[in-house]
């Protein structure tokens, strides 16, 4: 019952502030909403026991992404408002209908997923006898996902460079 | 009412729909950007609602990498837009059109 | 009902009232120890030996004139100085200060929660206590505040990295990330976190000096650098709650610091057995004592080393107490493998 109450709150907050998101005028404002949209989500990965993803989401995600957003909208200070003329050629009803009905589509892959009972999936080897939600993903990281850990970690060091070498001035 | 996954994945979807929309309809290139970042929210929000339905951590680690990847392509991509606006002095993703014919 | 709901809402009350309280007379303890350390008395005239200072400091500031200025985007300015203030003090719901005690029959324990993830809570919630300073230079709609700000979040950022780093080496030790389980740690090993790791502990200290803008790293609040950096346009309320914001930062620092690093509610040396004799002092007094001297050593360098210029501080940061935190954690790693 309160494990409800909770996930209709917080599912209405993120979607508000998802809305909020893309419709506010003022740039600003609308990271501001982001910001609170991921710490919503956080609250939703609490609910759902994935405590440590929680707590990187807010740590990387609205710490740290956000902030850069944040750097690069104060930096990016413009003399005219950024949507002042709009391009004709751009078909903006053909949008929102697409993406109703990629939702309608989505809603209805759902509601069948509802109703078939779901295959029983056999579930990765069992960890052995470590519990507690940080040290089980520690362990699926550092042993069966390893080679995807190395490889993310030169993708962020090769993302990193590539940042600095965009964004200087002089090279 | 019992909480099912088809309850987070149709929160999910909404999410990620939102952030469709935002993609197509905003002429900014910041809210376009945030917009993606709303759509691998959506996406990790579907991974660990699965995660937690069949007790299996696999979910949250995929969702860890996407957080990562989401994290390279918000610097790479506030860079390019910083070099960009440098040399047309404009975010509007309409009057970014120097390769266009 | 009463253990899910009334004890935790007492300790609530409990703690947040002892900050408050303690975040105003950090006021007063800063000028008295800078005076000392300039051989003058400081704050003498409110009270006996000034120590109604800091009422005399709230009245005047809650009196003066609310401005805020011409075409700055009202919602953020007000929001600013909450932003700053509000991740200092929610940090306090997972800091330790004593074991389980039995106190009118019941068993309470002297933390508000222990969470599994506490260290990765108390981190995450820091980095989201930048968007205070962000924000404030953005809101005041301004030139000097908006560079200032930039200037200060961009210290941050980079000192969380190294912080950061350097508690990774404490989980390292103590294979847990709840608060509660380090300072068990630290007591079944028998030796404060800080004998065993102390370049983990110089690298937090100094980072936290500059995470939580004090001296030396206090440019971009500096009086003499770009007219008062980003709170150039606070006045009243808001401008004592972002000054209240960077004291509850630094109390919140030493207490972080004194569980991780001092043993949190230990006796020095908990595994001697000759010193068992400092057993009579509370566990809650010793936690106390220890952030106690944090805060006074804080205030001490203040008063003492000169102020760091923007970058040099940005090449200490990134340059030499990352590549430091770095190694540090690899030869924790090599030695934790190599003992077991």
């Amino acid at each position: 019952m309160g494990t409800a109450i909770a996930f209709y709150f917080i599912s209405a907050c993120i979607l508000g502030f998802a809305v909020l998101v893309i419709t506010t005028k003022e740039t600003v404002h609308s990271v501001l909403f982001l910001v609170l949209d991921f710490l919503f989500v956080a609250a939703l990965y609490v609910l759902l026991g994935a405590q440590f993803l929680a707590a990187i989401q807010i740590l990387v995600y609205a710490g740290g992404i956000v902030v850069l957003y944040l750097f690069v909208v104060m930096l990016v200070n413009l003399k005219r408002p950024p949507e002042a003329h709009s391009d004709p050629r751009r078909k903006t009803k053909l949008g929102f209908g697409l993406a109703a009905a990629v939702l309608a589509e989505l809603g209805a892959v759902a509601a069948y997923a509802s109703k078939v009972p779901a295959r029983p999936i056999v579930p990765a080897a069992v960890v052995p006898g470590i519990t507690g939600n940080t040290e089980v993903v520690g362990w699926m990281l550092y042993t069966s996902y390893l080679i995807p850990f190395e490889i993310a970690s030169m993708l962020l060091l090769v993302a990193m460079i590539g940042a600095i070498v965009l964004a200087k001035r002089e090279l | 009412m019992e909480i099912t996954p088809t309850h987070y994945m149709l929160l999910s979807a909404a999410l990620f729909i939102i952030g469709v929309v935002g993609v197509m309809v905003r002429r900014n290139i910041i809210i376009i950007f945030m917009s993606i970042e709303l759509i691998l929210n959506a996406v990790n929000i579907n991974l660990i609602a699965y995660s937690a339905q069949q007790q299996n951590a696999v979910g949250q680690v995929f969702a860890i990498f996407v957080i990562a990847v989401a994290a390279a392509e918000a610097a790479v991509g506030l860079g390019i837009i910083l070099a960009f606006y440098r040399n047309k002095e404009t975010i509007n993703i309409d009057e970014m059109n120097l390769m266009r014919w | 009902m009463i253990d899910t709901l009334l004890i935790p809402f007492l300790k609530i009350l409990i703690v947040l009232n002892a900050t408050l309280v303690a975040v105003t007379y950090m006021v007063l303890l800063e000028r008295k120890v800078i005076a000392w350390a300039q051989s003058r008395l400081g704050p003498m005239r409110v009270g006996p030996y000034g120590i109604l200072q800091p009422v005399a400091d709230a009245i005047k500031l809650m009196l003066k004139e609310d401005i805020t200025p011409v075409r700055a985007d009202k919602w953020v300015f007000t929001a600013a100085p909450i932003i700053s203030m509000v991740p200092a003090l929610i940090v306090y719901a997972v800091i330790p200060f004593g074991p389980t005690v039995s106190l009118f029959g019941r068993q309470v324990t002297l933390y508000i929660t222990d969470i599994n993830v506490g260290l990765l809570y108390i981190v995450s919630v820091a980095s989201v206590g930048v968007y205070g300073i962000i924000l404030a230079g953005y809101a005041s709609n301004s030139k000097f505040p908006l560079l200032a700000s930039l200037r200060a979040s961009a210290q941050l950022i980079s000192y969380e990295v190294c912080v950061t780093l350097s508690l990774v080496s404490i989980i390292l030790m103590s294979g847990s990330l709840s608060m509660v389980s380090i300072v068990r740690a630290q007591e079944s090993q028998g030796l404060w976190y800080m004998f065993v790791q102390p370049f983990a502990f110089g690298i937090f200290i100094i980072g936290s000096l500059a995470e939580t803008n004090r001296a030396p790293f206090d440019m971009p609040e500096a009086e003499q650098e770009l007219t008062g950096g980003f709170h150039t346009e606070y006045s009243g309320m808001r401008f004592a709650l972002f000054f209240l914001a960077e004291y509850a930062n630094m109390i919140v620092v030493s207490s972080v610091a004194t569980t991780l690093f001092l043993g949190g509610w230990l006796r020095p040396f908990p595994g001697v057995a000759a010193l068992s004799f400092l057993d009579f002092v509370p566990s809650w007094t010793w936690f106390l004592i220890k952030s106690f001297v944090f805060l006074y050593v804080f205030i001490w360098i203040r008063a003492t080393l000169p102020r760091y210029r923007y970058d040099q501080l940005m090449r200490l940061g990134w340059k030499v107490l990352i590549p430091l935190a770095i190694i540090n954690l690899v030869v924790t790693g090599i030695v934790k493998v190599l003992i077991s």
